[in-house]
């Protein structure tokens, strides 16, 4: 334990960090604070690193560093972490036309839920959501919470290929899919915007920390941030 | 500046080097050869960088003809190539004459057949690297695998041919294995004795559906103890994640960056390369060892492949 941390090997060549066993915005806040550190003063050896909710997973070259090694290293790391400032978040707005074929599962979640569909549309739009991290496949953002009104399980049977830019929801989580990969979250929408970008400077849509609101948009509209 | 033309494709022919480290915060899983010792002995064969990007087939190779020639080699599995109707042997730099025409067949054995050129595969890197991450249509040539009428350019080469071939010893030792061997994953205590019991005893088959993302396994169903409520984390490269559904799934060099169902069981990394080379209905099973053997078996792999014997010229 070094400041409430906790050390796990996850294989050969790769150790995580849990900061607690549940999802906070505290917990996340050190996820990103101990990221930030690392990308700052890079630690030779360690070769990637994966945030998520309340852990970081580092993966390192086994030829340079041991698990003990590493966990030595980190504890120093981790008692500095009250020094490290984080930038303040950037807000996002990701426009979405709801329903319809972009939104194939919306009047589901609207019956699964006891309300209309145009109240999941003014739930889902009307919250500021966390971007706790990005993961799964390049640029698909962990948004968090949904209102609790609209949490839905996945589907019993994902999706084999969902399209890119659809809008997902799934327990108290949302994101949209950057590409077309399976999915089992359920679709409410679909924005224009491309999630992520080679070309574009940081590629991601969506940062880690940024704040992210969805702004509802009609498909006329949409026809027009696609051709822009 | 020399150019490899695609006849025919092979079933999924990828641009492949040792894959991109470091952008995980993105999303952005490494990607890279499935069999990357194959890729490292293949470049090494031709003079190249160990990390220079090659071909990687699937199952089934392709016809590759070379209007300016060049130096190869063809690691991995052996998919029974010619080039000109004559065989060629596989583990052996070879000099094409202009205008020759390479074709490689299907897989004898194991899945995954690498073709390596002098001076290397020449596309332009993302994130620093050629390898093709085909779910996101990033990488390698143009995002994709290869189809008939491509045309890939060679890396500037200024050595010339010597023939170079490995010596079997080491052939032997690097062969893959069908007990992949395993260290704890970060869940493990969250399945029963005899759960655990079950899944180190079981053979476990190739499921049709698997791919560089994951292999999908069927046999003895593994089930969690209750109690964990997992929440979604890192995964890393080799983890063997269990599905609600009891059936696990080994995560693979393309894998999701994050996930959220827990691991009984990492593939060490001396063994990933193994992985590669399943194909489907292959029949595995999994032996536990500690981290620490895992770390001398990765010390005694790297110093085979860094010793001067290994290479015959």
């Amino acid at each position: 334990m070094t400041d409430g941390a906790r050390f796990q090997p996850a294989s050969d060549q790769s150790l995580l960090v849990y900061f607690g066993e549940k999802i906070t915005l505290d917990s996340h806040q050190r996820v990103r604070q101990l990221l930030r550190l690392l990308e700052l003063e890079p630690i030779p050896g360690v070769r990637n690193l994966h945030p998520a909710y309340c852990s970081l997973l580092l993966s390192f070259d086994v030829l340079r560093l041991s698990h003990d090694e590493l966990e030595i290293i980190l504890g120093r790391y981790l008692g500095r972490l009250e020094d490290v400032r984080l930038p303040g978040p950037r807000r996002v707005e990701i426009p979405v036309s709801y329903g319809g074929e972009f939104g194939p599962d919306l009047d589901d979640v609207a019956t699964t839920c006891g309300i209309t569909p145009d109240q999941v549309i003014a739930l889902h739009s009307s919250v500021t959501y966390v971007a706790y991290f990005l993961g799964f496949v390049p640029g698909f953002a962990y948004l968090g919470e949904l209102p609790d009104a609209l949490a839905t399980s996945r589907l019993a049977t994902p999706r084999r290929s969902v399209p890119p830019g659809s809008v997902g929801i799934a327990g108290k989580q949302t994101g949209v899919y950057p590409f077309a990969t399976p999915g089992g979250w359920r679709l409410i929408g679909r924005t224009p915007i491309a999630m992520f970008r080679p070309d574009r400077s940081g590629m991601s849509f969506v940062s880690i920390g940024d704040m992210v609101r969805f702004n509802p948009i009609s498909r006329a509209q949409f026809a027009a941030l696609e051709n822009s | 500046m020399s150019v490899i033309q695609v006849q025919t494709p092979g079933l999924l022919t990828t641009v492949q080097d040792l894959g991109r480290e470091g952008f995980g915060p993105l999303g952005v899983s490494p990607s890279g050869a499935a069999d990357p010792i194959s890729l490292r002995i293949g470049n090494r064969l031709v003079a190249n960088p160990e990390g220079a990007a090659g071909l990687e087939m699937t199952l089934l190779g392709g016809t590759f003809s070379f209007a300016d020639g060049a130096i190869l080699a063809l690691t991995g599995s052996d998919f029974g190539a010619t080039l000109d109707g004559t065989v060629v042997d596989p583990w052996t730099s070879i000099e094409v004459r202009p205008g020759q025409t390479l074709s490689v067949g299907p897989a004898l054995s194991g899945a995954r057949c690498y073709l390596c050129v002098h001076g290397g595969t020449a596309v332009k890197p993302f994130l620093g690297s050629a390898s093709t991450h085909i779910l996101s249509g990033l990488g390698g040539f143009e995002g994709r695998p290869l189809r008939k009428g491509d045309v890939l350019h060679i890396g500037s080469a200024t050595g010339s041919f010597r023939e170079r071939t490995i010596t079997s010893q080491a052939r032997d030792r690097l062969a893959p294995r069908q007990a992949l061997r395993v260290t704890p994953g970060p869940q493990s205590s969250w399945f029963s004795e005899s759960s655990l019991r079950s899944f180190y005893a079981a053979t476990y088959r190739v499921g049709e559906q698997s791919n560089r993302m994951g292999l999908r396994l069927e046999g003895a169903l593994v089930t969690q103890s209750p109690g964990g409520e997992m929440i979604t984390e890192g995964v890393s490269l080799g983890a063997v994640q269990v599905t609600h559904g009891g059936l696990p799934i080994i995560l693979f060099v393309e894998q999701q960056t994050t996930g959220g169902y827990p691991k009984i069981a990492n593939v060490i990394s001396a063994d990933i390369h193994c992985v590669g080379q399943l194909r489907p209905r292959d029949e595995i099973r999994f032996e536990q060892v500690t981290l620490e053997t895992a770390r001398s078996l990765l010390v005694e792999q790297e110093k085979l492949l860094a010793s001067a014997e290994l290479i015959l010229e």
